[in-house]
């Protein structure tokens, strides 16, 4: 019973740190989502997690958790390893912190050292104008989920 | 019609404007990406990859589909000078390239099936078709790499696609502990494509060149591009001008 309720905060928190992103991203325009209570997420015939909409940040109480700082274990992320060590007060996550992060670089090969004629420059600025979809990187939320749920397993108590 | 659900361990949604779309329509996505999943998970202990990697398939018993993207991931590897690679320390992860041709083959399942106007979005990386709810382009933002909250541009698509690539931040600080100074200055690089096959593979091949990596895409016909900096500064093709609202 303990490892399914541990199994289903860990897959909660996850799902809250994928929707959060997103979430956030939307907060900016006003076509916010309904919000769902955490326990309405549903599961579907392959063990993913259902949703229809985004929930909101709900906080589990099914698990309970040491006071500490747990580091997970190195995870394989698209570009490399990937670790992150979660920090807990009071049963709650308050930091992720990266460890590792995946990193690939081969400058060595170079393709090309000449200036850039047919680029141009600007200094970046946040946008307040309502949007569909948003792009963004996400590369890495596998492994994330792992090293995460390797950090709380070792913070179970 | 609208739905996301978390496969392959990110968000993936699918909006379908069309009145004809059914709850099945969006089911018959998912059970793609699930299928896919099934095959090339890195994480999936059954999956082929994972079978692959621990040296218990022959290679002439591999099926089609990992036949087809292990030619892929070679095609793409010579067009990227070697800087796209599946194989890592001997280990096959084709992540890279299976993301988006699923984004790009599901397309395709619903064009098929009639449908004119809808997008698929996986983990951010999206193939948009036709026109959103509002009868206009498909309103796209990208996302500010030092600010999760924020969008820093907003693109006006259509029968295209985007992905990005990036560095995971939170707040001011950038997480990336390698000592690598050179990749560290680039903090996010979105390719805009025709499809999201080529956007995924070739922004990922760019951005593990660093700042050189939006010359590659400048290079490449039908391919436009927008990198941030650590400092916050975004260097673009010309192209891509075309597309911001």
């Amino acid at each position: 019973m303990k490892k399914i309720l541990l199994s289903v905060g860990v897959i909660g928190i996850f799902i809250l740190y994928s929707l959060h992103q997103r979430d956030e991203a939307n907060s900016v325009h006003p076509t916010s989502q309904d919000q769902l209570p955490l326990n309405s997420v549903g599961s579907d015939s392959s063990g993913n997690p259902a949703i229809s909409s985004a929930p909101s940040a709900t906080s589990n109480n099914s698990v309970t958790f040491k006071s500490g700082t747990f580091t997970g274990d190195v995870a394989d992320a698209y570009y490399g390893n990937l670790q992150v060590s979660a920090t807990i007060v009071d049963g709650k996550i308050t930091d992720v912190q990266f460890i590792q992060y995946p990193n690939d670089v081969h400058e060595s090969r170079s393709i090309n050292t000449q200036a850039m004629p047919y680029l141009k420059q600007e200094a970046i600025q946040a946008q307040n104008s309502q949007v569909d979809i948003v792009s963004g990187a996400t590369q890495s939320s596998e492994a994330f989920r792992q090293s995460l749920q390797s950090a709380l397993t070792k913070a179970r108590t | 019609m609208k739905q996301t659900k978390i496969i392959m361990g990110m968000p993936i949604t699918v909006e379908i404007v069309d009145n004809s779309a059914t709850d099945k329509s969006l089911q018959q996505v998912f059970n793609y990406f699930r299928q896919i999943d099934k095959i090339f998970s890195t994480y999936k202990k059954d999956s082929e990859i994972s079978k692959i990697n621990r040296r218990e398939i022959d290679k002439k018993d591999y099926t089609l589909e990992v036949r087809e993207v292990l030619t892929l991931s070679e095609k793409t590897k010579k067009q990227t000078n070697g800087y796209f690679n599946i194989w890592h320390n001997g280990y096959l992860d084709p992540s890279g390239l299976v993301k988006g041709l699923a984004i790009w083959n599901a397309s395709k399942n619903l064009k098929k099936y009639g449908f004119k106007n809808f997008y698929i979005d996986a983990g951010g990386d999206v193939q948009v078709y036709g026109l959103n709810s509002q009868n206009k382009k498909w309103r796209v933002g990208i996302k500010n790499p030092f600010n999760q909250r924020e969008i820093i541009k907003v693109l006006s698509l259509t029968n295209q696609a985007i992905a990005t690539s990036g560095t995971y931040i939170r707040g001011e600080h950038i997480y990336n502990p390698i000592t690598n100074v050179e990749q560290k200055e680039i903090v996010s690089l979105s390719v805009i494509a025709q499809n999201i096959y080529d956007a995924d593979r070739f922004t990922t091949a760019a951005f593990a060149m660093g700042r050189r990596g939006i010359e590659f895409i400048s290079s490449k016909k039908n391919l436009e591009g927008y990198m941030i900096d650590k400092d916050g500064t975004a260097t673009f093709t010309n192209g891509f001008e075309k597309f911001v609202c």
